[in-house]
């Protein structure tokens, strides 16, 4: 059905609730692969190298985010990448699906309330809105 | 040459011009705010930001790095321009860019990994400490109108960015507040009122100080320290810009070519300067990859101050003070917070330390040189745990040592000896153990002789390769 999966993620609890619907549609069809990209954010890059002791326990420290995602995908035995990606989340998660062309780009939804989504901006909203491909998104 | 000139310099030529603009507007309040804190007129922070900018696109082994006056080291010029003058700063500075290039040369940059993240977070927050209390004697008790102003200019700051991000939000406060200020005639402080502002380039002079070992030994002190501190900063800063563009730098050239910028630097009338977070993040953030970013930040705020030198001169002080409350802020690891609870014990206490030792002596070099000795301190106190159990065996008694045995823990390997043994046979079992030093081959040794002494044969197992080859110097 769908063959190239991208599943946005940061970790989050939300995340691994979109990561299991992700894994359920991969299961659906059997070349499908999973492609879960994380963004390392940019206003975080200060915080995140300072309190990392060397470079690669800061790569270490981004992928042990990243297990509870990986660790649901295997359990359902769906076939996955990981791509960690640099920069502001929303424009570069836009700009990756477009330019790799996935079939169907899977996010989590923080669930704030409009006022918050004011204040703090919703990835998974403005991804919603700039994407030309068809887009699921977890509550 | 074409393929370097071509990577390095326009590749991204669009990209690279914007963001060197909105660095360059970014700069210029705080290269002046930052003249203010050392006490120099602001030309010397202006001409100090456009020379290390310019100079180190060339130089430098970060490119996409932004490199200008800073907050770290003004603050630690300020006793040396009250005591001495400006001269006495030039002076510094060159030395200081002396020093980093040595430095360069015998690739410090590496010793690098030697200071433990606790002290660079304890570094980053006293430096932020420090810029805000800078600002405090700008603000607190002038006029009410002051208060009014930094809170408009905090206000438009943190909330304009939220709808318009094209020109930096600092720039639009000085711009809007500055009208305001001059046509509703609000009595304010300027920043004329605190120097003043030469539209002209920077000129080549040799600072006028008399060349004796008594100057040097005035500014060397000085030097150090900064030529310390920057590094540090930049070396940070580059980690930064590293992980952020998801490519490598070179961090020695990058510390000679930090010193080559200081160094021509302060034959021109800048102050010292290093990379600078904050303005590093913005230029990539706004698109800035190449040194072409780096080059064009330095020169279009050359430019400008050329153009609109009249007009900097009219800013209110209050709006500078609140660009410097962000700058702070910005500064500031708001993870500390969580440091201090999740991380080890003595890695929270180093931070604070470095913190509290850099607030009481208002110098980042003795806090980060302190810090780092804390954790040294600390590390030795920590590896020099050892742990002697005493096994009773068919005929024997087996003493087995565990942990590394050196210079620090001899006094309690020592001590865990019973000297009243009454068997024939001792075994000393150095399985979980390694002998490191002379101090700890003389500890065994004397432990050894102790025991023949008593007619007792002493037997050594489990001694790794190296761990044996400094007992036997010894004992043969």
């Amino acid at each position: 059905m769908y063959q190239k999966i991208m599943l946005a993620a940061d970790g989050s609890d939300n995340s691994t609730r979109a990561a299991r619907e992700a894994a359920r549609l991969a299961n659906c069809s059997d070349d499908s692969i999973i492609t879960i990209v994380f963004v390392a954010d940019f206003d975080k890059a200060k915080e995140s190298v300072l309190h990392a002791e060397s470079k690669d326990s800061l790569e270490l420290t981004r992928r042990k985010q990243l297990k509870p995602i990986e660790m649901v995908l295997r359990e359902y035995d769906a076939p996955y990448q990981v791509q960690i990606l640099h920069g502001e989340p929303a424009p570069v998660l836009i700009n990756y699906a477009h330019t790799e062309s996935f079939d169907l780009v899977v996010i989590g939804s923080r669930g704030l309330n409009s006022f918050q989504e004011m204040i703090l901006g919703s990835v998974s909203h403005k991804v919603m809105k700039r994407l030309s491909c068809p887009v699921l998104l977890v509550k | 040459m074409a393929t370097y000139l071509k990577q390095h310099w326009f590749s991204n030529v669009r990209a690279d011009v914007l963001a060197g603009i909105v660095v360059a507007l970014a700069l210029i309040p705080e290269a002046i705010a930052f003249s203010i804190i050392a006490g120099v007129d602001p030309m010397v922070g202006l001409y100090a930001s456009f020379i290390i900018a310019v100079v180190i696109s060339f130089t430098g082994g970060r490119p996409g790095m932004i490199s200008a006056a800073t907050g770290s080291m003004a603050l630690l010029m300020t006793p040396l321009i009250r005591d001495y003058g400006l001269d006495y700063l030039l002076a510094a500075t060159i030395l200081t860019g002396v020093i980093q290039v040595i430095f360069g040369i015998f690739k410090v940059a590496k010793l690098m990994k030697f200071i433990p993240n606790a002290v660079m977070i304890g570094f980053v927050n006293a430096l932020s400490i420090l810029i805000f209390m800078a600002q405090v004697p700008h603000f607190i008790g002038i006029s009410t109108m002051t208060y009014v102003f930094v809170a408009i200019t905090l206000l438009i700051i943190y909330i304009l960015p939220r709808f318009f991000t094209a020109i930096p939000a600092p720039l639009i406060a000085i711009v809007v507040l500055s009208i305001v200020a001059i046509y509703s005639g609000t009595n304010l402080q300027t920043v004329g009122d605190l120097g003043t502002i030469t539209k002209s380039l920077p000129n080549f002079i040799i600072p006028d100080v008399p060349f004796t070992l008594e100057t040097l030994m005035i500014i060397l002190p000085y030097s150090v320290a900064l030529a310390i501190v920057g590094l540090l900063e930049t070396l940070l800063t580059a980690t930064i810009v590293d992980d952020m563009t998801a490519t490598d730098s070179e961090k020695n050239r990058e510390a000679r070519g930090q010193g080559i910028a200081n160094f021509i630097n302060g034959f021109f009338g800048g102050m010292a300067g290093c990379a600078m977070i904050g303005q590093s993040v913005i230029n990539v953030k706004s698109g800035g990859r190449t040194r072409l970013s780096t080059f064009v930040a330095g020169a279009f705020l050359m430019f400008l101050i050329i153009v609109l030198g009249d007009l900097v001169v009219q800013i209110p002080m209050p709006v500078l003070v609140g660009i410097m409350i962000m700058v702070s802020i910005g500064t500031f690891d708001w993870g500390s917070f969580s440091y201090i609870r999740k991380a080890p014990k003595s890695d929270a206490l180093v931070m604070l330390a470095t913190v509290v030792i850099v607030v009481a002596t208002n110098d980042l070099s003795k806090g980060v040189i302190a810090g780092v000795v804390l954790s040294a301190v600390l590390f030795v106190a920590k590896i020099s745990k050892i742990h002697v159990d005493r096994i009773i065996e068919d005929d024997s008694i087996r003493y087995a040592v565990k942990g590394q045995l050196f210079f620090a823990s001899v006094e309690k390997f020592h001590e865990s000896f019973l000297m009243d043994e009454t068997v024939d046979k001792i075994i000393l079992d150095f399985t979980d153990s390694q002998v490191w030093d002379d101090s700890a081959a003389v500890a065994v040794k004397k432990v050894t002789e102790s025991y023949r002494s008593l007619g007792v044969n002493v037997t050594i197992i489990g001694l790794g390769e190296s761990s044996r080859r400094l007992l036997n110097e010894l004992m043969t």
